[in-house]
Parts: C-alpha cells; sequence; structure tokens
C-alpha cells in the first residue's frame, strides 16, 4: 500500500519547478498584448498600458505580405509529409523487424544502433553538401527527405510490436488467407496505435522544430518554416538598418507555439501509454 | 515457419533502408570521400590529401576550444538536468504529491516549445533594454545581472537547454517507474522500508536502463549545440565567436568560409567523439546493472 500523505518539501520543491517552467510561458503571454513601446518600457511580468493582443496577431499574419502565413503553411506542409512519412516508415519497419526473423536481421540492427549514436547535426553539413550537388537545395525535398527517417521511432514500434502484436493473431490471419501487407494495414496497425500515435507526435515535434537544416538548405525565405523565419525577423533588429520588430517576434512565437501545446494536451491519453510501453525494455 | 514468408519482412522494413541509406550512409560516405580531399588555392580543383585534414583538425586550436566548451558544458548541465528530471519524476510518483496529473504535464510542456522560440524567448529575458534581467537589475539597483555577457553565456546557455529538456527526461523517468510491480513496494512496506530505502533498493535499479539512455541521449545532444549560441549570437556577437561549438565550427566553415572538405572533416571527428562517448557511457551503465 502506498501512503497517500502529502509531503510539504516536495511540494515546495515542485512548486518552485513550476513556476520556473512556466515563468517564460507567461512572460511570453504577456508581451503578446504589448505595442512595442509598451514592451521597451513595462515591466516583463505586467501587462501594459495597451491590450494590443489582437493587433499584433493582425499585424503578424499581414507584415510583409503575410510571409508568416506562407511560413505557416510551409511549416505544415513539411510536418504532414515529414512527420507523416516517419511514422509511417517507422512503423512498417519496426513491424517488420518485430515479426519477421528474416535472413539479414541482425545486420539492419546493428547499422541502426550505430546510427543512432551519429548526431543529426553531424550530418547536417555533408547532407547540404550531397544534396547540393544533386541539386535539391533550395527545394521542399531538402527539408522533407531527411526528416522521413526516425531511429528513434523505429526503436520504439520495435519494442511496442514486440509486446503488443502475438504471433497466434498474425497465424491466425494468414490460415483465413490474408496477405502479408494486408494483414499489417488490417490487423497489426490497430494494436499499434497508441505506439503510432506516439512516434507521430514526437516526429511532428521534430520536424515542426526543425531549424537547423531548413537554415542550411534553403536560401529562399518564400520556402522557411516558421523556426527560420522567426529568427530571420528578429535579427532585423540588429545590423545596418535595423529594424526592430519585437511585438511581430513575440506574437508570432507565441502562435508557433499554441498548435503542438494543444495537439499535446488532447492527445496525452496516447502518447503517455505509447511512452511507458517504450520503456520496458 | 518458411523461409520465404519470414523473408516479406523485406518488404516493411526495405522503404525505411532505402531512405535510410539515402540520408544517412549517403553523406557519411560522401563526408568521408571531401574530408579527404583539398582545394587548390592557385590551382582550381582539388587535390588528394589522405589524412592531413584530419591531423590539421587534431591540430587546430579553434577546434580545441569549442570541443573543450561543449565537454564542459556537458560535465556541468547533464548531471543537473537529469537530476533535476530524476526528483521531479520520484516525486510525481511518490504518490505524496497532490496534483501530480497537472505537475506531470505543465512540467512537459517546454518540450513542446519550439528550440527556436525557447531561444527567442529566454533572449528577451536575459535582454538589459527589456526583459527580466533589466527589470530584475532594476528593482536591486544594480546592473549585476548580465545573462549575455561573456563569464555568464555558458551558463546562460545551458539553463535555456535545462529548461527545454527537463520535462521530457523527467517523462522518461516516470514511464518507467509505472513499469514496478506494486507488490514490489507492498513487500517493501512489510519489510518496514521506508521512503529513501524504498527509491534506493527499487526504484533506482529500475530506472538504470532509462538513466543510462538519457544520459547518452543528452550527451549527443551536448555535442550537437547549435540552435542557443547561433540564435544568441545576434544579441551578443563579441561573446559567441563563429567557432563557439564543434557545430557551429563546421558551419561556418561551409557557409561563411566555402572550406568544404575542413569543414566535412571536423563533422566527422566530432561525430566519432561522439560515438565513442556514447559507447562508453552505454558499457559502463550496462556493465553496473549485472
Amino acid at each position: 500500500m502506498k501512503r497517500t500523505k502529502s509531503s510539504r518539501l516536495l511540494t515546495g520543491f515542485m512548486v518552485l519547478y513550476l513556476i520556473y517552467t512556466l515563468v517564460p510561458l507567461i512572460w511570453l503571454l504577456i508581451s503578446a498584448t504589448k505595442t512595442q513601446d509598451d514592451l521597451l518600457s513595462t515591466p516583463g511580468l505586467w501587462f501594459g498600458d495597451s491590450f494590443a493582443l489582437f493587433s499584433n496577431i493582425k499585424q503578424t499574419l499581414t507584415y510583409n505580405d503575410g510571409i508568416f502565413l506562407r511560413w505557416l503553411g510551409n511549416t505544415v506542409l513539411y510536418v504532414v509529409v515529414g512527420a507523416g512519412g516517419a511514422t509511417l516508415l517507422a512503423t512498417a519497419a519496426g513491424y517488420g523487424l518485430s515479426k519477421y526473423k528474416f535472413v539479414g536481421r541482425r545486420a539492419v540492427f546493428a547499422v541502426l544502433l550505430g546510427a543512432i549514436a551519429i548526431p543529426g547535426t553531424a550530418l547536417a553539413v555533408p547532407t547540404f553538401l550531397m544534396f547540393s550537388k544533386l541539386g535539391l537545395t533550395n527545394t521542399v525535398w531538402a527539408i522533407i527527405i531527411p526528416s522521413l527517417i526516425s531511429p528513434f521511432g523505429l526503436y520504439l514500434m520495435w519494442v511496442y510490436a514486440n509486446e503488443a502484436i502475438p504471433y497466434e493473431l498474425l497465424e491466425a490471419a494468414r490460415i483465413d488467407g490474408a496477405g502479408e501487407v494486408r494483414i499489417f494495414f488490417t490487423v497489426a496497425l490497430r494494436l499499434l496505435a497508441p505506439g503510432v500515435v506516439t512516434v507521430l507526435l514526437f516526429a511532428v515535434v521534430a520536424t515542426w522544430n526543425n531549424y537547423f537544416l531548413p537554415l542550411i538548405m534553403l536560401s529562399k525565405p518564400n520556402l522557411y518554416p516558421l523556426t527560420v523565419g522567426l529568427t530571420q525577423w528578429n535579427n532585423q533588429a540588429t545590423g545596418v538598418g535595423a529594424n526592430p520588430i519585437y511585438n511581430l517576434v513575440i506574437t508570432g512565437s507565441l502562435l508557433t507555439i499554441v498548435p503542438l501545446v494543444v495537439a499535446f494536451l488532447l492527445l496525452q491519453r496516447f502518447w503517455q501509454s505509447g511512452l511507458s510501453a517504450g520503456s520496458v525494455k | 515457419m518458411a523461409r520465404r514468408q519470414e523473408a516479406k519482412g523485406w518488404v516493411f522494413v526495405g522503404p525505411f533502408l532505402t531512405v535510410f541509406a539515402l540520408t544517412f550512409l549517403a553523406p557519411i560516405g560522401y563526408a568521408i570521400y571531401l574530408s579527404l580531399y583539398r582545394d587548390q588555392a592557385f590551382f582550381g580543383g582539388s587535390v588528394f590529401v589522405g589524412l592531413d585534414n584530419y591531423a590539421e583538425v587534431l591540430r587546430d586550436a579553434k577546434f580545441w576550444e569549442s570541443a573543450g566548451r561543449v565537454l564542459a558544458f556537458l560535465v556541468v548541465q547533464v548531471p543537473v538536468m537529469l537530476g533535476l528530471a530524476l526528483l521531479a519524476a520520484l516525486a510525481i510518483d511518490s504518490a505524496r504529491l497532490r496534483g501530480a496529473g497537472f505537475f506531470r504535464i505543465a512540467l512537459f510542456l517546454p518540450y513542446a516549445v519550439p528550440g527556436v522560440v525557447a531561444v527567442l524567448m529566454w533572449g528577451f529575458l536575459y535582454g538589459d533594454t527589456f526583459g527580466l534581467a533589466a527589470d530584475l537589475n532594476k528593482l536591486l539597483g544594480t546592473d549585476a545581472v548580465q545573462p549575455l555577457s561573456g563569464s555568464w553565456m555558458l551558463p546562460s546557455i545551458a539553463n535555456i537547454v535545462t529548461w527545454e529538456f527537463v520535462g521530457y527526461n523527467m517523462l522518461i523517468f516516470y514511464s518507467a517507474l509505472r513499469t514496478v510491480p506494486g507488490e514490489l513496494y507492498e513487500a517493501a512496506a512489510i519489510d518496514g522500508a521506508g521512503a529513501i530505502r524504498t527509491i534506493r533498493a527499487i526504484k533506482l535499479p529500475a530506472l538504470r536502463g532509462a538513466i543510462v539512455i538519457a544520459t547518452i541521449f543528452s550527451i549527443i545532444g551536448s555535442f550537437q549545440l547549435f540552435n542557443e549560441p547561433n540564435i544568441l549570437r545576434t544579441l551578443a556577437p563579441n561573446v559567441i565567436t563563429t567557432y563557439y561549438t564543434p557545430n557551429m565550427y563546421a558551419y561556418n566553415l561551409s557557409f561563411a568560409g566555402q572550406q568544404f572538405n575542413y569543414s566535412a572533416t571536423v563533422a566527422i571527428v566530432m561525430g566519432v567523439f561522439t560515438a565513442i562517448i556514447a559507447y562508453v557511457v552505454q558499457l559502463r551503465g550496462s556493465r553496473e546493472a549485472l
């Protein structure tokens, strides 16, 4: 039996940590309601003289012929195709590694484990050099293709498939005459669903947050995702012909966060169960 | 079972491996190829130089300065971050914390914030024009708080990284704790074990695998350090050099200096370093588990 008496020391520590976690987010939320003048002249953690949230949002969306919406659209494209593709590939591969003892399986594992240790950014510069030889830089493919691989997603799906799909079920489907691919889509995928949501969510975060890769691959602003676009706006504040648009950077940042936070909150139940399955091993 | 049946596994693994070869193996191969050549200054074209580029990297003071910096960073930042994550996970799992579910989701939130936005946000907070550092200085009547100055910069970056990833690691640890069967706790309670003993005898051993994995991923992350210093650079161009971290060095060699061969060599050397350290951590971690 667990004791249920709550501990003050523990609660105190956690409340402190909670404050540390939330202060920057609260600051962002409050700052998004301020005009540029208020940002510079009023204290950070309290509201300014005016409430400019809606005019800030409107300005953010329309500044420079609505380039922010363009960036948002690009980000969505990279996320849907990149993260969606990554999830599909990782799910199929994790399932294949878990349920088929084909020749060469051990070699596949060895290569993948080696690859996980290689930092993604160490690969980014060589990938750029290769893609520029192939003429792929400054195209959407330069972002989408590298996003399609998630070694961590594969690992998670492999563990999950080991736990969630009994061999007997596959045997039964085979006796019924179903082909392997059909079994995967009709029988296995449903059992793998919580794992799939988890992998999808983490792939979405990785692509939505992607900065280094688009920074080096793209030089056309109309292909930028939100992350690179926002830093570009931020850079306007310094250098020759400085034209700070702090209020737009801040409001844009807020708008960039909201979709992911909402997704995580709504899908809590799925990804938390998917993660616990992944940590069994 | 029939071999032909088992061979169908390739249908599922094949697509992943194809893209994997294109995005992982091919760039590595291409980088190795590049690292063996050098551009000729006067005649154009490039010549095969064997391992000369590697020898140059190993003698390069800028490279060692940047590598030393991320090493110092990770020696302090990784234990602090994982320590906090561990404490939070144990607290949330302890059943002695009110509103544990709320804490769990709230502490995880920063993970959903794009790294770029986190850095922009903290950059504003650190700034002395507006932001909390300025407010704090005004409040205290000093100018002692200078998060963007020389000696503060590395801890300031460490703070951003910690803020971003404590929640994520906490969740990994918490998930591992959830897999401990309840009977173990009951047995411990019957034996009269207190909270501390239960943690040491049951919870920490159950967490070992998760801790090793989290440590490896954090080390890899530290060696890759790029976004935070590169974005903060606009705020403090004199503090953050173009070779502040190995990754920034490789990036700037390529994009500011057009030294692609040398840049590829730096990337490979860092990749090898990272892989070796991750491997050693894994070996130590699994040996202690025996």
